[in-house]
């Protein structure tokens, strides 16, 4: 079958082939003989050498962990600090029955099952010369008894270190976060060189999410031990590099007034420096103290913080989700004057109830009797549902979404703690995709007094806030002022980061609503003229009323009558002084019925505090 | 065809149990061998470990069996299947790109919910059976567009399991692809040219780098700037391989590995542990194994009778002794440190099974001959 010349080619291609494996076994034995003669360097000519180094496996290195860095106010209050702590370390190859030492040990120091267990842990996975970590933060009784009882244990250690504090315990403890002990799920993350000796980690809030800058380089020292493996003395050191410190832009005065202000409620608030998005306040309440968290907290502790009704770990400032409620109408009105849906003199009559053509459902407004004729001015100022209702209807919830996403809502506003959460702006493909349902008009209607689907988080409506008071500028949310070099001591400053403009069609508009959320403030019948009577500075706000739960049409909303749970959440948006804004703020108060009579006061208190500050 | 000729004719190496049952007995013998000696190191390794070594004969059971299964495949078979076992292991690799399952920060696994599974460990075969299917028919050696195309068979697949990030499998597969082109004549010129590109590329691939890659670079040029870390692996593993001498210190007797300095010791290290117990003339007892098996399997591809085999057989030996010296060469401080097990000896992983199954290919290559009419 085979012709002549595919039979020569194959031929060819034989000899070809055998050709290319010859070199092949060839290429393998050069490099054999490459490792057999580093093996004979490594085995016969170095061997003395190497013999020498593993008998004298007794010269260790040892890491030495970094000290983390610092974390200031924006005035140089110590938040965070180290604090020198006892530690009682075991090496596991210097002990023949650890079962019996470690309940030897219990004699002296008390060990919990917890401690216990973890230490078995990081038995199995650590290294047996490697120092385990057994109990934190000895008192000085048990470091005395140990240290008379010393010779009974060997390999087993007393070590000062440093251990986190919070001085301020609770105060801003949402924002700062905690360290803890390095569990496993972490460890995998962790670029195990640099944390060896490392035994603690930012575990949430800023200790978190700076970590890295925090955390500094690990040292190292070579050690020369006896046979027990106690170091006799140190042979090279390369100490470690400690981590930056953290200079806030939180005021620690202006949040423990923030703090106060809220009294017994839970909620949340944000005070933002406009002009840079520094925050200058960051209240979640109720918080929780950060220093059990360090070392371990008890587990019956924990339990209760975690059942608590109140949910104090939980972080309302970047997670909680509210409707904003008519904290939003300040907005949808600048959404109607900006896209010319509406006109600054344009009236609705309101009745004090809206129905929707050929509809009998009812969307009632917060005044019975209704406010009567109202322009955009008075619609704000004195927070007429009906108005915004018609507005959101003629605008479509489209043309709502796709301006108010402008002001950041919807999305996260990327602050420099991690753990944000989106909020909520919907419109007709949110719905349809995620819902799979289609757009109703009346759910239009209601998202115009911020009722419905809308959600927000208190960082945002913040962000939000800020921007109505720099002429349209959304600021990145910073928690950072500076970060100071560790080797230098160089102040490095975080730059401000501009995410967006809000386009400004017409300086006008944005006149307009500002005049309303002043008069909001400061006319006789503006919802929170409560707080602008006795101001010495001019305020721009409005107030906002969510519902929790709803009422039905012909319900009539008492707050006497309701459980506390199902209470409206208070909201109040403002900035200050309407001439030169330094301040916006958003407060949240849950369950705080009205926004003019709970949640602003506690935005003019925190405003008086941080504009009216005491000469330093 | 003269299957009667050819029946009368066959050679000794085609008669007897050995063909019958379609197995290489010097292959055979030397993996015996060399899993013998890997279960002995191993037991010293992991300080005893009973369980550890029953879990190594289970695993050690199913390859030698899937070896013998796939034995029995003929070569034409084999050679039928090879497009769609590559398209089906590519398929798989994207699978695994979009949605496997990840541990330890790398996207390795398929989850088929009957088996987890990782389709790299497959391509390790099916990327030189496809070129060499690709290049069957051609007439060596091949031309230009020819080895474009076979360049491209193995860089995709290459490529993708890089990007796991998975850089040992990728470096496997990328040779066990280049020794097939190799076999079939690639130019010297072209060789040379895609040498010197290669280290032009250098550059490149350090930006696409992870971290900890370019990291364990760093460490390999200069192990002292972290001792903590890879950096000590090296340290202690040549520690334990120099102390080891010439004839060793003796089984179990092992002082770096016996005392834990030895990190890994059970599985990438293990050949340190080789190396300080038994010194250099057990080394040298090791590499024996491995030599005979390189060469048989060499003989193996120079005795097959057709382009398929041939290639196929080249790399399928070149691409173990890869395996070998990328291992050692690591361990000793040669090479930079790339997760690669020594091969028959290291503890665990699913390479031990495809490693198998290449030896049942080369087995089946061996025993299904026919006689050629001369």
């Amino acid at each position: 079958m085979l012709s002549r010349l595919t039979l020569k080619d194959h031929l060819l291609e034989t000899r070809l082939v055998v050709n290319r494996a010859i070199m092949l076994l060839v290429f393998a034995l050069i490099l054999t003989l490459i490792l057999l003669s580093r093996l004979l360097y490594l085995q016969v000519i170095e061997h003395q050498h190497f013999t020498t180094l593993s008998e004298d496996n007794r010269v260790k290195l040892q890491p030495i962990p970094p000290n983390r860095g610092l974390i200031f106010d924006r005035n140089g209050i110590l938040l965070a600090n180290n604090l020198p702590s006892y530690r009682l370390e075991i090496t596991p190859e210097q002990v023949d029955n650890m079962p019996a030492t470690l309940d030897a040990l219990a004699e002296y120091i008390e060990i919990s099952k917890d401690d216990r267990e973890r230490f078995e842990k990081l038995l199995a996975r650590k290294p047996r010369f490697e120092a385990i970590p057994l109990r934190f933060h000895l008192s000085d009784e048990e470091v005395a008894s140990f240290a008379v009882n010393r010779h009974r244990f060997p390999g087993v250690e007393i070590t000062a270190g440093l251990a986190r504090q919070y001085p301020l315990g609770r105060l801003a403890a949402h924002a700062i976060g905690y360290v803890g002990r390095i569990d496993e799920q972490a460890l995998q993350h962790l670029d195990t060189s640099d944390y060896r000796g490392t035994t603690h980690i930012g575990k949430i809030g800023i200790e978190k999410s700076f970590e890295s800058k925090l955390h500094g380089r690990v040292g190292v020292q070579q050690v020369e031990t006896t046979a027990q493996g106690r170091v006799l003395r140190v042979l090279q050191r390369t100490p470690p590099i400690p981590g930056n410190n953290l200079y806030l832009t939180l005021d620690s005065r202006v949040q423990a007034i923030a703090e106060q202000a809220f009294g017994d409620y839970t909620g949340s608030a944000i005070a933002i420096d406009p002009r840079n998005g520094d925050i200058l306040a960051f209240v979640s309440l109720p918080a929780y103290d950060p220093n059990p968290f360090v070392n371990g907290i008890a587990y019956d502790d924990y339990a209760a913080l975690k059942e608590d009704d109140k949910e104090p770990l939980f972080n309302r400032a970047l997670r909680g989700q509210y409707p904003p409620g008519s904290t939003i109408k300040p907005f949808m009105g600048l959404a109607g004057l900006e896209q010319g849906i509406t006109g600054t003199h344009s009236k609705t009559y309101c009745p004090g109830f809206y129905t929707l053509p050929n509809n009998t459902r009812k969307f009632r407004d917060w005044k019975r009797g209704g406010h009567g004729t109202v322009d955009l001015h008075k619609a704000i100022v004195q927070s007429c549902d009906v108005y915004f209702y018609d507005l959101a209807l003629s605008l479509g919830i489209d043309r709502i979404h796709d301006y108010l996403q402008h002001f950041g809502f919807g999305r996260k506003t990327g602050i420099d703690i991690q753990g944000e959460l989106s909020g909520l702006l919907p419109s007709q493909e949110w719905k349809r995709s995620r819902r799979n349902q289609p757009w109703f008009p009346g759910e239009t209607i209601i998202t115009g007094i911020g009722q419905g689907f809308f959600l927000i988080t208190p960082i945002q409506l913040a962000t939000a806030t800020a921007a109505l008071a720099n002429g349209g500028r959304i600021m990145k949310p910073k928690i950072i002022n500076a970060e100071q070099d560790a080797n230098s001591g160089e102040l490095l400053p975080q730059h401000s980061e501009l995410v967006e403009t809000v386009k400004v069609y017409e300086q006008l508009n944005w006149d307009t609503i500002i005049e309303a959320m002043v008069d909001v403030v400061h006319s006789a019948r503006g919802t929170a003229r409560k707080i602008g009577a006795d101001s010495p500075y001019r305020i721009a706000g409005k107030t906002g009323t969510a519902q929790v739960f709803g009422l039905k049409e012909e319900e009539k909303y008492d707050a006497k009558e309701i459980e506390e749970k199902l209470r409206d959440h208070a909201l109040f948006i403002a900035f200050a002084p309407v001439e030169d804004p330094q301040i916006a703020v958003a407060v949240v108060v849950e369950h705080g019925g009205g926004g003019g009579s709970v949640a602003a006061p506690i935005a003019r208190t925190i405003m008086d505090a941080y504009l009216q500050a005491p000469a330093p | 065809m003269n299957i009667t000729i050819s029946r009368h004719r066959e050679d000794a190496s085609l008669r007897g149990w050995q063909h019958r049952l379609h197995l290489d007995a010097p292959l055979l013998i030397m993996l015996v061998c060399l899993a013998f000696m890997g279960l002995l190191v191993l037991y010293s390794a992991s300080g005893g470990d009973l369980e550890l070594i029953e879990r190594q004969l289970v695993r050690l059971g199913i390859a030698f069996t899937g070896m013998f299964v796939i034995a029995q495949i003929s070569p034409r078979l084999l050679q039928r299947l090879t497009p769609w076992i590559f398209v089906i292991g590519l398929l798989l690799l994207l699978g695994v790109l979009i949605g496997g399952e990840s541990s330890g920060g790398a996207r390795r696994w398929l989850n088929l919910y009957v088996i987890r599974f990782q389709p790299s460990e497959m391509m390790k075969l099916a990327v030189p059976m496809m070129v060499a299917w690709y290049l069957a028919d051609a007439r060596l050696p091949p031309h230009r567009w020819q080895l474009l195309a076979a360049t491209a068979m193995i860089a995709v697949p290459t490529l993708m399991i890089a990007k796991q990030p998975d850089l040992g499998t990728a470096l496997l597969i990328a040779s066990a692809g280049f020794f097939v082109l190799f076999m079939a004549g690639l130019q010297w010129r072209l060789l040379i040219i895609s040498a010197l590109l290669a280290v032009a590329a250098a550059p490149l691939l350090w930006h696409f780098m992870h971290d900890y890659q370019r990291q364990r670079v760093l460490t390999f040029l200069n192990p002292e700037n972290d001792p903590l870390g890879t950096g000590y692996h090296i340290i202690q593993s040549k520690i334990a391989i120099g102390s080891g001498g010439l004839f060793g210190k003796g089984w179990l007797n092992g002082t770096q590995s016996q005392l834990n300095f030895l990190p890994e010791r059970s599985t990438d290290f293990i050949f340190a542990v080789l190396g300080e117990e038994f010194g250099f003339y057990g080394i040298l007892l090791l590499f024996t194994f491995y030599a005979v098996i390189v060469i048989r399997g060499i003989m193996i591809a120079i005795q097959a009778q057709d382009t398929y085999t041939r290639l196929l057989a080249g790399s399928l030996s070149m691409t173990f002794f890869v395996y070998v010296i990328v291992n050692t060469g690591m361990v000793t401080g040669l090479l930079p440190v790339v997760g690669l097990p020594l091969p028959m000896i290291s503890y665990g992983g699913t390479s031990i099974v495809t490693l198998m199954a290449g030896f049942g290919i080369l087995m089946s290559i061996q025993t299904h001959r026919k006689l050629l009419p001369t």
